[in-house]
């Protein structure tokens, strides 16, 4: 028997974890003397009253979905991939080359070539620490994170050197043509009478990252490759016995979970910047790995997950821009959810358990 | 009369909604060898964890020598005169036996002056048990039977007057296991408790005085050894009526389906496994191959399961099958007709956290029938895994069940139903019945003789010398990968086949001579 219903397992216990969180949180906006009522009212207010905070919540929600869902998958062989960062920023490149050097007819054909340039070059960016990690045993996590500083030096060189257009003081590329501009929601959803998502950069990558999630829950679950994927990640000598090789599903999860990272450069570089600048993914890739923790490595936790992360993002832009907390408090909140959702999950988790075999217990 | 050296009274244990110990009581005579059998899962191993200080019982009593004691982790267990040989070793592999037995044990900061006591301690305790052991060997060089010794050591050490211990032949060659069973006669002599606890019924009943048996987390019985039968016990711990010995008619072996020629395996580390072997498997017949573990049976399952590489020639059904590279994997080998139970069922077998549908097809996943285009068929897999697990009475019967979640012998009925129903021409079948419920028992065991009689070969590698002795049509012995030699298992006795498992082929000069030269050879170890 498991010891407590899976939907306390998906539900209850990342609920209770973010309300430690938090409460923690609380504790820290009042050390620093501000209250944290107020606090939560302004996020509140500016992430999810109106539309247009709306807006900036979805558009960090979808970077968030395209990292954590590029976290899971890698997490379901076992792999942890903390390269998201690095290679959401070499995704940017494949975006760029595909704006800048294809003359496209309409956006919606350029979407489609822009994810394609994105996945690639991101799954290619994967490709070398995974290659490492299935030859060689060195260990993923190490090279993913050295391959982050690699291509943000990269990228700098790339784009000072060879796509800054002449006579540019700026660090970044040429303004990608109106033909690959993607329709934001405000396009999208604002009629004549009432504006929507005024001024926000929510664009229609949103529905490609609710694709992506549809996409792995039918590749981890339906699949004979997700089949295989999962049982690596659970036992490797499992794994060995059925004749599954431990070096292609190395390689080819790392290369999807690459390819979904470096897509999140859609959303920024193509829908947001329309052109390609330093630091587009401002750490999304880092909150990737909260997000699928968080979500627990399921495409709708992720979603879920995503919706809250962005939610903090944007709630934390309102708090610095109207209290004295400074941005830097969300990033304490995120720690702390991270801490409770991840390192601390058993100190949760065991006395929900033991509540649940009471009850069991009580009834028979 | 003198107080129990050990008395437990109405212990209860529960690991969340499982009872593992129900009111036990017990109490075991000073200077006897008290066993407790039981299957696996019946709550022995909790019982003697409750006594040696590793889990706090949930009610109940226990008393040392008449006094009533708390024992809240194992240095009171110590400081009570309990001793505690366990299953796996725990000892520190590149230390000198000297140095593991005063580990936790030191006086002072300065390791000479406890060197130099234990060094005449032990020298004592060796004359006095017939413990014989270098104190400055070092354990990784040790045999395994030795190490053992050296956890008994350890405990005499510690002025431990009772002696636990758990499942201590698992590692042993019989031969050892015979020592190891007059130690612990020695033991008794000079007035310790021993408390055995085995699965085997053999050993109860040629060592201890009394036995306890334990059945679903309660005591079902305790009777004195001499007043009970093999078959008693086993219908005692199972609670029905058991049959000991395999039912089956003589094998009709027909053309060969497995023939090995020189095959040679060197593991990760660059040792040698298996040092150059022969072996053929006819249809409808079950060859068995014997051995202490770590002979190199287990890199001979690999390899023929396509998870290890090698060197010689493999025929199956007279085709050579690739050793290493493309095509040495485990799809390939399931193309060529072999299905394998491997020996670890939940790190190779069984995926622990998939369900027991999807590890019904774990290996056959990529079988054209069941995919339903680029998808999986889950729903025609579920319904097939109901009817595998009705037809192998795999219980709960339940598909959608994690397989951690079953029993070892449920666990293994659901690996098994996999590997036969797919019809193979060779099974390789590695310990089929460890951690296995000898109700379950009964019933691997007659699937296995069933296969054969449709004609299939069959490659059984067993610790269990008599399961390979009931089971086999033909037993092989291995040795520091060696095969050691054949015998037909009508014709031999545990007592041969053990000498080869230690390696001694002549056996014809010293089967009839007594303890003495057998012996002599083993201590050599």
């Amino acid at each position: 028997m498991d010891k407590m219903p899976k939907w306390a397992d998906i539900v209850l216990i990342p609920l209770i974890s973010l309300f430690l969180a938090a409460f923690f949180s609380a504790l820290v906006i009042l050390a620093i003397g501000e209250s944290p009522i107020e606090a939560l009212k302004l996020m509140i207010d500016g992430a999810l009253m109106r539309s247009s905070g709306w807006g900036y919540t979805l558009y960090y929600a979808t970077n968030f979905l395209f990292t954590g869902l590029a976290v899971s998958v890698a997490f379901h062989a076992r792999l942890f991939n903390i390269g998201g960062e690095g290679q959401a920023m070499i995704g940017g490149l494949g975006v760029a080359l595909v704006c800048l050097y294809v003359p496209w007819p309409h956006w919606s054909l350029a979407i489609l070539g822009a994810s394609v340039g994105a996945a690639c070059f991101g799954a290619l960016w994967a490709l070398i620490p995974a290659y490492l990690q299935a030859k060689r045993g060195s260990h993923i996590v190490i090279t993913t994170i050295m391959f982050n500083f690699i291509a943000a030096a990269l990228l700098n060189y790339v784009l000072v050197e060879l796509l800054r257009p002449v006579g540019a003081m700026d660090p970044a590329s040429a303004k990608f043509a109106a033909a690959t501009h993607l329709p934001s929601f405000q396009d999208m959803f604002s009629t004549a009478e009432t504006p929507m998502f005024r001024g926000a950069p929510a664009n229609v990558t949103f529905f490609l990252a609710l694709a992506a999630c549809v996409f792995v829950w039918v590749l981890i679950w339906r699949t004979r490759l997700g089949y295989e994927i999962r049982a690596f990640g659970q036992s490797e000598t499992g794994a060995k016995y059925a004749g599954i090789s431990p070096v292609k599903i190395t390689v080819v999860a790392m290369l999807i979970s690459g390819g979904l990272a470096g897509m999140m450069s859609v959303n920024t570089t193509m829908g947001e910047t329309e052109r390609l600048i330093l630091n587009s993914t401002e750490g999304a890739g880092f909150i990737g790995i909260a997000v699928a923790l968080m979500g627990r490595n399921h495409p709708f936790g992720v979603f879920l997950a995503a919706i809250l992360f962005g939610f903090l993002y944007q709630g934390g832009a309102e708090l610095a821009l109207w209290t004295s907390i400074p941005r830097e408090l969300i990033v304490v909140i995120q720690a702390l959810v991270i801490l409770f959702t991840g390192a601390l999950d058993n100190m949760v988790r065991e006395p929900v358990e033991k509540i649940f075999i009471a009850m069991r217990r009580r009834n028979t | 009369m003198t107080a129990p050296a050990i008395e437990l009274k109405g212990i209860s244990k529960a690991f969340g909604p499982v009872q593992a110990n129900k009111d036990i009581s017990i109490s075991v005579q000073p200077g006897t060898i008290h066993g407790i059998i039981g299957e696996n899962g019946a709550g022995k191993s909790t019982l003697m964890s409750i006594l040696y200080g590793f889990y706090k019982a949930d009610a109940g009593e226990i008393f040392i020598k008449g006094e009533k004691t708390l024992i809240p982790d194992s240095q009171a267990a110590i400081k009570a005169g309990i001793g505690m040989v366990f299953q796996h070793f725990k000892l520190v592999e590149n230390f000198t036996v000297l140095e593991n037995i005063i580990l936790g044990a030191e006086d002072g900061a300065m390791l000479s002056t406890s060197l130099g006591k234990a060094r005449k301690e032990l020298k004592h305790l060796a004359e006095e048990y017939g413990l014989n052991i270098d104190p400055d060997a070092v354990i990784e060089n040790l045999s395994v039977g030795h190490q053992q010794r050296v956890e008994i050591l350890k405990a005499l050490y510690r002025k431990a007057e009772i002696l636990i211990l758990d499942e201590p032949t698992g590692v042993l060659t019989p031969a050892e296991a015979d020592q190891l069973f007059r130690i612990l006669d020695r033991l008794r002599e000079e007035g310790k408790t021993i408390v055995l606890i085995t699965h085997k019924l053999r050993e109860i009943m040629d060592t201890t005085d009394t036995v306890s048996v334990m059945r679903r987390g309660e005591m079902t019985a305790t009777v004195k050894t001499a007043d009970t039968s093999p078959e008693e016990l086993a219908e005692l711990m199972v609670g029905r009526k058991v049959l000991l010995r395999v039912d089956k008619v003589a094998a009709t072996p027909k053309e060969t389906v497995l023939d090995i020629k020189g095959l040679r395996v060197i593991d990760e580390k660059g040792v040698e496994r298996v040092k150059g072997i022969d072996l053929h498997v006819r249809a409808g017949e079950i060859l068995g191959i014997a051995g202490v573990a770590g002979n190199g049976q287990s890199e001979l399952l690999e390899v023929l399961g396509g998870f290890a590489h090698g060197t010689g020639v493999i025929e199956v059904n007279g085709a050579e099958i690739p050793l290493t590279g493309h095509g040495a994997d485990g799809q390939a080998r399931r193309a060529a007709g072999i299905s394998h139970v491997p020996e670890d069922r939940q790190r190779e077998g069984l995926i622990m956290e998939y369900s027991a549908w999807e590890n019904t097809v774990f290996g056959y996943h990529r079988d054209p029938a069941i995919q339903n285009g680029i998808l999986m068929d889950n729903a025609g897999i579920q319904a097939e895994a109901q009817e595998k697990m009705d037809r192998f009475d795999v219980r709960p019967p339940n598909p959608k069940l994690a397989a951690k979640n079953f029993s070892g012998g449920n666990q293994q009925k659901i690996v098994l139903a996999r590997e036969i129903e797919r019809n193979p021409d060779l099974l390789l079948i590695g310990q089929p019945t460890r951690g296995v419920d000898i109700g379950a028992i009964e019933f691997i065991h007659e699937q296995i003789v069933k296969l054969r009689d449709q004609g299939k070969a069959i490659l059984l590698v067993s610790v269990e010398l008599e399961e390979i002795m009931s089971l086999s049509d033909r037993v092989a012995v291995m040795f520091d990968g060696h095969i050691m030699g054949e015998r037909d298992p009508a014709q031999t006795n545990e007592r041969e086949l053990g000498l080869l498992m230690a390696g001694i082929t002549d056996t014809s000069a010293v089967a009839d001579s007594g303890d003495g030269a057998s012996e002599e050879a083993l201590n050599d170890g």
